[in-house]
Parts: structure tokens; sequence; C-alpha cells
């Protein structure tokens, strides 16, 4: 089952992203959202960690807010799948617990 | 409150006192979930150990002192602080720089013990994975 972890803070900005994939376990699955969806992004400085966390888990993010920001799906980072919002829920009831990272 | 209306919840606090609204918020939802009479467990991670600094005055900046408030809470059978041994470290601070906080074991004549359980991230990680609910601040 694992655990859905949400991210909703840029990695710029605080350390959320990074205390969250120290503490996501193997089989866990990440989702960036609202400003999270900054880290998801190929060439930033953050995105070496974020490749190297898809070896254990899966990894998402929210397509609306990266939209918002003016992302489109191949600026992110190979390996990271989009989910729109009923992605989300499904996320949300597939694992056993939610673990928002803020 | 019989077993199976009995749920783990983490309340896992990442930020330092009087600076946000967070810590305080924490540990009112934290007193309010113990009167359900749930397993509750409370994680210290990233600044959120500044929570447990020892000696801890606000007077000079005019907000409430709510630091007595996390060794009351044993009264309320909140007994496991889980404060990440890398989160100090990072911070140059050690466990000495923290309040004691203690609970009274009532199976052990009223012994007091420590309810600070240091933990090292991995042993964090498996916290969060053993848990049925757990709330962010």
């Amino acid at each position: 089952m694992g655990t859905l972890h949400t991210i909703n803070k840029s990695p710029f900005e605080r350390n959320s992203f990074a205390t969250c994939l120290a503490h996501a376990s193997a089989g866990d699955v990440i989702l960036m959202i609202e400003d999270g969806v900054v880290g998801a992004r190929k060439g930033s400085s953050f995105a070496p960690a974020l490749a190297a966390k898809l070896a254990s888990c899966a990894i998402y993010a929210l397509g609306p807010d990266l939209a918002a920001r003016g992302m489109k799906p191949e600026d992110v980072l190979e390996g990271v799948k989009l989910v729109d919002y009923a992605g989300f829920v499904d996320l949300t009831t597939e694992k056993a617990r939610v673990c928002a990272w803020l | 409150m019989s077993d199976e209306n009995r749920k783990k919840f983490l309340y896992i606090n990442r930020k330092a006192p009087y600076g946000t609204i967070y810590a305080l918020e924490s540990l009112e939802v934290v007193l309010i979930g113990a009167a359900f009479e749930q397993d509750v467990s409370l994680a210290f991670i990233d600044d959120g150990v500044y929570q447990l600094m020892a000696n801890q005055d606000t007077a000079a900046v005019g907000m409430k002192n709510f630091s007595k408030t996390y060794r009351a809470l044993g009264d309320y059978e909140v007994r496991k602080l889980y404060v990440e041994k890398e989160s100090l470290a990072e911070r140059g601070l050690t466990a000495e720089n923290l309040m004691p906080i203690v609970y009274e074991d009532e199976d052990d004549d009223y012994a007091e013990k420590p309810s600070l359980i240091f933990v090292d991230r991995a042993e964090m990680a498996a916290l969060i994975r053993s848990q049925d609910v757990i709330l962010s601040f």
C-alpha cells in the first residue's frame, strides 16, 4: 500500500522537497502540487535528486499546476508522470495514508 | 474506546515556534485529538526541533510562551515525541538543548519516564509508514 507524499512548496523556497525525498520509503508515491511542481522541471538543480528517487518511488506532478505556471509536459523531468485532479484522488485512495510536506 | 476504533495518529512538526502559527496550531490540534483516545505520536523534523528548545523566553517579543504545554502532554496520554537526530545535528543542536519532557507511568508506580525519543532519519521514515493518519504542520 505505502504512503502518498505531497509536496506543495518550491524546493527553491523551502526544504519540503528535500525532507520529503529523505523520508519517502521504497514503494511510496510522491506527488508535486501547487508551487511544488517547480521541483519537477527538467534541468533544475533539483532534478538529479528527483531522478535518483525515481529508482524507488513513483513520482507525479499535477498537470493543472504545471500549466498554470507556464510549463508543458515536455518540460518535466523524464520519468515523472502527470496526473489531473481525478488522478490525484485515485492516488489518495490507492495508498494507505497521505503525508503532506508543507 | 475499543481497539478497532483506535488509530495511529502522527503529527509532523517542521516549523520553529513564534515565526508562524503552525507550532501553536499543531499543539492545539494534538490536545483536541488526545480527547478521542487515539494512539498519538508527535514527530519533530527540520526546524520543528526548535519547538522543544529549553529556556524559551517570549517576554520581549510580546507573545505567549507555549513551550510549557509540551511538558503537560503526558497528562493527556501523549507520550511519544519523536525527535530526528539529523535535524538537531544540522542545526548545531544536541539533546541537551531541549526541554526535559517526561510522563508518569501509572503501570510503574507513577515513575517519571522520558517522552522524548531520539530517532534517525530511517527510523522516522519507518514511523511514518506505520501510521493510519498523518497531520502535517
